[in-house]
């Protein structure tokens, strides 16, 4: 490596095993005070059904399970170890306010099963965010159900049904740009609609020509996501907008990149009807493995009457419930009322910016994003220079010159000690790197890892093989995904 | 890569091979290459109607999931059976790897698909090299 960046190395325990091949006869992590009840006679009891045989369990003490699943720990990467610029996902920080607030008795405790009049804490929390989330979209109505943000594209969908059966004719299809992210088009598949493709011209943006030959009173809506997987905000929005509700369709925003909009421009201003957004991207709570999601859904006032039940309202005494009674609703979509801790976690983070570091927070991610462009401009091919917001696409152009794809970039990152960027997508970039720094990250982050990218650079044209063989530094090297798509190993089993 | 001549090709990257009022239609060596290791291979059941420009089925691979466009409209008279446990004979050979064989509706809609030369020059638009 010649210019090792400074990272953190990893995978220190290289070779844990499975638990499994821990195991040796009689060993047990636990021990059972003496039976002080009447013993019970299970053959009796369970006839048949009495297993006997307890299968090929690990039998382990406490230390071998705290190692193992500790070791297993540090094979792990995460936000809090390093940039994660997983573009399109919006890897932000978790503030630990989110957590010390989730944490506060009350709401850690509360159980969805408590009678309102003892719940009115949690509703407070749920009334509050649909309000702040509300005015920071400039929507007009939202429900937080949905678990995830596909989750939350098929309620706004079966929403958008509902309003076009209500009007007499549920129509056949939604119209999806070439640049979309890929639950759009399974989202409208889900929910019986027929899907048209809708390209993008030169700028990476929506062909307004094509949007209007294509609009007519088939198409139920269109699902755009602004700004778009090319980190590009569509400039002629409005006009997008207007051609659509010429025709009755509706403007459908997938929010995914709503960390480059907040507290600048709203999209229910600019002709938006549905949208979602994701508290596990924008409002930062946790995303991927730290999971649970949640996808709420705002719309315009014409939608009101589908959302999912219940819906919370304040009742004439002031106190705050569940309405059930909503006769057009497209019905429930999550048991309860959705990931309740995430909207704990969310309404800390709105809370603790305030309108002012929420409006800062975008203006720096858009700054991060930019910064990136410009350090690896030249180093690596840009296929589309319209200004960037959030996230920025490379292509691998002139590193596949020397036999190099963005996949084999993306495996050498993980050298440098940096989680792999978005490869291979938006579709309309053939070979994309898809960059998106957040503005959880310092100058001295993002330097470090423009270092490691140039160097990978340098490594493509110096000695290709070792970028094609990367990662080197860990566990594991190349998996053999195809194998593992085309001849999967579902289950571990043992040697004897 | 040349493009055998004995058939036609589309943009969406599929080639069609006319025989009288029957074709047989696969991917081409391109979308195989974009595509990468591909994994699963679905086609319609014998009998299915295909309609030109229309999807009829799709191909997956580690990288993605992609649609097959109908080159022409036609009924299924044959599906490569073949390809549903070795989806990487697409891999090795497109251009020998057929998915279906049809009965055309119209054997002169095939006249407007490209040339082995024209889909030639499309791709090296497309991919820019």
């Amino acid at each position: 490596m010649k210019h090792l960046t400074r990272k953190a190395t990893r995978h220190v325990n290289q070779n844990e095993g499975l638990i499994f091949e821990k195991s040796s006869p009689g060993k047990a992590a636990w021990k059972l005070p003496p039976l002080d009840v009447p013993e019970v006679d299970t053959a009796a009891l369970l006839g048949a059904s009495e297993r006997k045989d307890l299968g090929n369990l690990p039998e382990v003490s406490e230390i071998e399970i705290i190692r193992h699943f500790t070791r297993m720990s540090t094979w792990n990467y995460a936000i809090d170890l390093g940039m994660y610029p997983l573009g399109s996902c919006t890897m932000k920080y978790n503030p630990r306010v989110n957590e010390a607030v989730a944490r506060v008795e009350g709401i850690a405790n509360g159980h969805p099963y408590q009678p309102e009049k003892i719940s009115q804490g949690a509703l407070h929390i749920i009334k509050t965010l649909s309000e702040q989330l509300i005015e920071i979209t400039g929507m007009e109505a939202i429900t937080l159900q949905p678990a995830a943000g596909a989750h939350g594209e098929m309620t706004g969908l079966l929403m958008v049904r509902a309003y076009h059966q209500s009007k007499g004719n549920a129509r056949k299809k939604i119209l999806i740009p070439d640049s979309a992210h890929g639950t759009n088009p399974a989202t409208a598949a889900m929910v019986n609609y027929a899907v048209e493709n809708l390209k993008s011209d030169s700028r990476g943006m929506v062909d307004i020509a094509a949007l209007a030959a294509q609009m007519n009173e088939d198409v139920a809506a269109l699902m755009l996501t602004n700004p778009n997987t090319l980190g590009v905000f569509e400039q002629d929005i409005h006009k997008i907008a207007d051609i659509l509700h010429a025709k009755g369709g509706l403007l459908y925003m997938d929010g995914a990149n709503m960390n480059a909009l907040v507290g600048k421009v709203r999209p229910g201003d600019f002709g938006v009807d549905v949208m979602h957004l994701n508290l596990h991207k924008t409002f930062s709570t946790p995303h991927g493995g730290g999971g649970p999601g949640s996808g709420p859904v705002a719309i315009k006032k014409a939608l009101e009457p589908f959302l999912p039940t219940p819906v919370v309202l304040t009742k004439s005494d002031g106190t705050l419930a569940f309405e059930y009674n909503r006769p057009q609703s497209v019905g429930r979509v999550r048991a309860f009322y959705g990931n309740f801790g995430m909207f704990v976690r969310a309404l800390a983070y709105i809370q603790a910016n305030g309108p002012d570091g929420l409006r800062q927070t975008t203006e720096d991610a858009v700054l991060n994003a930019n910064y990136i462009r410009k350090g690896l401009e030249g180093t690596y091919d840009l296929p589309y220079s319209t200004p960037t917001m959030h996230e920025v696409v490379f292509s691998d152009k002139l590193q596949a010159k020397k036999g190099v794809r963005t996949m084999d970039i993306a495996k050498r990152l993980i050298d440098y000690g940096f989680h792999p960027y978005t490869t291979a997508f938006p579709l309309i970039v053939p070979g994309a790197l898809m960059i998106e720094p957040t503005e959880s990250e310092s100058k001295e982050e993002m330097d470090l890892f423009i270092e490691a990218m140039k160097s990978i650079a340098e490594e493509v044209e110096e000695d290709p093989q070792m970028v094609l063989d990367a990662p080197h530094s860990t566990r594991v090297s190349r998996l053999d995904e195809t194998a593992a798509a085309r001849k999967p190993v579902l289950r571990w089993k043992p040697t004897v | 890569m040349s493009y055998p001549t004995d058939r036609k090709y589309t943009k969406e990257h599929e080639w069609i091979q006319v025989n009288g009022s029957s074709a047989t239609v696969g991917i081409t060596h391109y979308a195989q290459e974009s595509l990468g290791d591909i994994v699963f291979v679905e086609v319609p059941k014998v009998g299915a109607e295909l309609t030109a420009g229309k999807t009829f089925g799709t191909v997956e691979s580690v990288k993605a999931v992609s649609d097959l466009f109908a080159p022409a409209s036609g009924t299924v008279t044959e599906v490569n059976a073949e390809l549903a446990t070795s989806p990487e004979k697409v891999n090795k050979d497109a251009h020998g790897s057929w998915m279906v064989k049809l009965t055309l509706k119209n054997p002169s809609e095939v006249d407007g698909l490209l040339s082995a030369a024209d889909y030639e020059k499309f791709v090296a638009e497309e991919s820019g090299h």
